[in-house]
């Protein structure tokens, strides 16, 4: 690489005004950013804050629905990812995106092949590259090893060697050190710093709040799709993000609960559930958890607690490996979903397109979907029965739309999220499981969304949700249980308790917590 | 509760649905069946006459009844390539046990009741279903390839249990007491050929298992999104399990018609009738992937394949051509389909765009309450 005259105040690329509407949901809106050359700037904040979506916009995956990208001060419009690339603009995903059937030194070029006599793969320079990569990298590893039989962490490494590899200007990096470890970490800000002296501009997004302070020149922090705090690292300390973070937002969905509960809906002892991407690690480690009727418990926890597995368990989608569920004091044992839900034990699950929708079904028939068999006169569906389930679900959660009959699609994010709700509540559920219920929707959906959950339990229902947003967490449950690794590290009153302590209870920082608290 | 939602339900949308764009993309199939008909009946006086529309329509049947079932398997996301080979296989069925069932034992031969040899063929076929079913539930496998092998396997049983040859004279004896095989393909009501008879009823009942039982929803919405379905409580394997076993049903059906029919059965009888029938459903509106698509959607389809090849015939066109012709009618027709997706996909993006719910607290005054704290 060539040396360059570097100012920190030399900015690369710049976003201007960029706005990002996913159907209805407006994930991002006019946000103006900047990258300077030779710097790190971290971005901060919650789960849905449009983070990995600005992200995403600047490294070629999805286009902006407005605002411009400014390259070099020129306006660009990047066409794909291989575009942004040979504009020197690399990602480290979130998500791994390597190939496991292909070997370390494949999946670095994959897509850019070094080649001999402009046709034919050249091994040997990829083969010595991969193995300089690795060597920076500290990571001791023969660069022909088949990436499926890498360990997460190793993987990891590879993703952070292919955008190494490309020498681009600016490396977005999402999530890179969640599967990493301490060591690993080290090297990787070692890493960082060498690419930043060199005049590399890094974005860097974790959501280990320290540990990403530590690295960082610019802090940004986001919330509900806008850039709402910028400061130079030097002036900033924790609570500054945290505050910033969390804002307002949550505070006003605070709807009425219960203090008083009824008997216990669900009962688990000893729960442990397999990691559906990698069987040999436990997902869920021997959790242990009462909720009772009336009671609206928040599972908090970070990505990778073992939020989703619990929940898809307890719903009837995978096995527990160990441990009892019961439901009512009735063992759930190896039941299907189908009986699950005709016992009364419903999932909203957390993916709402892929789980929870059927896309091509119209309002109402999604809505009467579980609980169609109580329409059901003989074999046959009587209609009015049935219309007058869906005319009384659209006005008791309150769905939008312009008629019953409507496709599902034409509906905004939040009101989808209600059909799914109300089609959950249509089977007469004793015990009601969410999955992060308030994902990708506007704020004012969100409290209608909580304001729902709290008046189903009012009524004697149990609520169980999943969020990774704590300001959700303290504003709408009756006790915060925060998982982390699987295992409940810490029980909390909402109404005592702050949301640094919740943070920081989650946090990997954090001593073991001890298992069964309470 | 109150009725203050009820003016969230205004239909201020419904206008969009009346523009002539949009008839045309939904009622193509009806469109290209009359423009069909005129074409053809310009170019030749033979074609609409009553006779004719009678004899073509009765082609049409044959493969409306199989488009019926594969409707089902298309609608769950499936697809059914084993159907022509069960049409044959069903065929030789009734020819074996029509032709009297030797048994060397006893050294009698065993001449079934027509309504026995009727039965069992049905089973043969509703077998060949189950055995799709299960491959694709329990074992797994692909729908394309599970039915791809049965397609070569109820073939293979059917040469084998006819030892390749056609049984000829199914019309049975007196004295054998199973006369009357013939008229499920031959036999006439009203003056309409029992075929077009058995498509009317079979259209009726598909339409309302599709419409009014929890069934019907269930295959649609297994179709639609399997996954949310299961997770909604649907019993998506015996779903799954059903529309093969009603496929293979229906394909039994029209290999009795048509062994009825000639009076004989050839185990090679059926070959790519698969391919018509997905070829009806496509035409119709139903998608590859699941979730949509009807029965109405269904005949037209069978009508459209079935009133071009025989108006192609009798126009004089050369088989050759009929071929293309035919090939690029399926293709167009897919084209077109694309289109009113993603006509309607962008229609229910605006839709949903401009129908941001507009919650008690919105994000502008929401956003001052709480100062931050520090």
């Amino acid at each position: 690489m060539t040396t360059l005259t570097i100012t920190d105040t030399d900015v690369v690329m710049r976003a201007v005004g960029i706005t990002k509407n996913y159907g209805g949901t407006r994930a991002l809106k006019g946000v103006d950013f900047e990258i300077r050359r030779g710097t790190v700037t971290v971005l901060f904040g919650e789960n849905g804050a449009g983070k990995s979506t600005l992200m995403k916009i600047l490294s070629g995956v999805e286009t902006p629905s407005a605002g411009v990208l400014e390259l070099d001060g020129e306006p660009v419009v990047l066409k794909s990812t291989v575009d942004a690339v040979e504009r020197g603009i690399a990602i480290i995903h979130q998500e791994l995106s390597l190939a496991p059937n292909l070997s370390i030194t494949d999946n670095i070029f994959m897509g850019r092949e070094e080649r001999t006599r402009g046709v034919f793969v050249d091994y040997r320079a990829q083969t010595t590259r991969t193995a300089d990569l690795l060597k920076h990298l500290e990571e001791d590893l023969d660069p022909k090893t088949l990436v499926g039989d890498l360990r997460v962490g190793q993987q990891q490494v590879v993703e952070i060697a292919r955008a190494l590899a490309g020498e681009a200007r600016v490396l977005i990096m999402d999530e890179p050190t969640s599967a990493l470890s301490g060591s690993e970490v080290e090297v990787l800000f070692r890493v960082i710093k060498e690419l930043t002296a060199e005049g590399v501009a890094i974005v860097y997004i974790s959501h280990h709040l320290e540990e990403a302070l530590e690295i960082a020149d610019q802090a940004v922090v986001f919330r509900d799709g806008a850039l709402v705090a910028k400061a130079p690292a030097a002036e900033i300390d924790l609570a500054w993000i945290i505050s910033n973070m969390v804002g307002r937002s949550a505070d006003d969905l605070s709807p009425d609960l219960l203090d008083d509960f009824a008997e216990v809906a669900l009962s688990l002892k000893g729960i442990k559930v397999a990691d559906p991407s990698n069987p040999a690690r436990l997902a869920v480690d021997g959790l242990s958890l009462d909720v009772r009727r009336g009671e609206m418990v928040c599972l908090y926890g970070l990505m990778g607690a073992g939020r989703t597995e619990l929940l898809e368990a307890l719903a009837g989608r995978t096995e527990l490996l160990a441990g009892t569920a019961e439901l009512e004091g009735k063992p759930l044992g190896s039941t299907s979903i189908a009986e699950r839900v005709s016992l009364g034990l419903t999932l909203v699950p957390e993916d709402r397109q892929r789980d929870g929708l059927v896309q091509t079904m119209s309002v109402g028939e999604n809505l009467t979907l579980a609980s169609l068999l109580s329409y059901a006169k003989r074999v046959f569906l009587s209609r009015s029965a049935e219309k007058n389930a869906v005319e009384r679900e659209i006005r008791d959660v309150r769905v939008k739309t312009s008629s019953p009959a409507a496709s599902i699609t034409s509906l905004s994010g939040g009101n989808q999220q209600k059909v799914v709700i109300g089609k959950a509540l249509l089977t007469e559920p004793r015990v009601l499981l969410l999955d992060e219920p308030t994902r990708g929707i506007d704020v004012g959906a969100k409290a209608e969304i909580f304001a729902l959950m709290a008046r189903e339990s009012r009524k004697g229902l149990a609520v169980l949700y999943a969020t990774s947003e704590v300001g959700e967490a303290l504003s709408a449950s009756t006790r915060i249980v925060v998982l982390s690794k699987g295992r409940i590290v810490a029980e909390f009153d909402p109404r005592t308790t702050t949301r640094e302590e919740v943070m920081v209870a989650s946090g990997e920082t954090v001593d073991e917590g001890n298992g069964d608290a309470r | 509760m109150s009725d203050t939602t009820t003016t969230a339900k205004a239909p201020r949308f419904n206008r969009s649905n009346l523009d002539i764009g949009s008839i045309l993309l939904e009622g193509r199939a009806f469109i290209a069946l009359i423009v069909l008909i005129i074409i053809f009946s310009l170019l030749s006086d033979s074609f609409l006459t009553v006779g004719n529309v009678i004899t073509m329509t009765k082609h049409v049947a044959m493969n409306a009844i199989l488009a019926i079932g594969m409707l089902f398997v298309i609608l769950k996301g499936g697809i059914d390539l084993s159907i022509g080979s069960t049409v044959g296989l069903s065929g030789v069925v009734a020819g074996v046990l029509l032709q009297g069932l030797q048994i060397d034992s006893l050294n009698v031969v065993l001449y079934p009741a027509v309504w026995v040899v009727v039965l069992c063929s049905l089973l043969v076929g509703t077998l060949v279903g189950l055995i799709n079913g299960i491959l694709v539930t329990k074992f797994n496998v692909a729908p394309f390839i599970a039915t791809l092998g049965m397609l070569y396997v109820a073939r293979g049983a059917a040469l084998l249990i006819s030892n390749g040859s056609t049984y000829p004279r199914l019309a049975g004896t007196e004295a054998n007491g199973n006369t009357g095989f013939g008229l499920i393909g031959g036999g006439r009501l009203l003056g309409i050929p029992m075929a077009i008879w058995i498509m009317v009823i079979f259209a009726i009942i598909a339409l309302v298992i599709l419409r009014l039982t929890p069934f019907g929803r269930w295959v649609y919405a297994t179709g639609g999104n399997e996954r949310a379905a299961e997770l909604a409580g649907v019993p998506v394997q015996s779903v799954k399990m059903r529309v093969y076993m009603i496929s293979g049903f229906c394909a039994a059906v029209a290999g009795l018609i048509i062994s009825s029919e000639l009076t004989a059965a050839a185990p090679q009888t059926g070959e790519s009738f698969e391919l018509n029938a997905i070829a009806a459903v496509v035409i119709g509106g139903a998608a590859l992937t699941g979730g949509r698509g009807n029965i109405r959607g269904v005949l037209l389809g069978a009508f459209v394949i079935g009133f071009l090849s025989d108006g192609l015939v009798i126009v004089g066109v050369s088989t050759f051509w009929q071929i293309t012709i035919k090939g690029a009618v399926i293709v167009l027709a897919v084209v077109l389909d694309q289109a009113q997706q993603r006509f309607k996909r962008s229609k229910n993006a605006a839709l949903a765009a401009a129908s941001k719910t507009p919650a008690a607290p919105t994000p502008e005054n929401s956003g001052t309450p709480a100062p931050v704290a520090k």
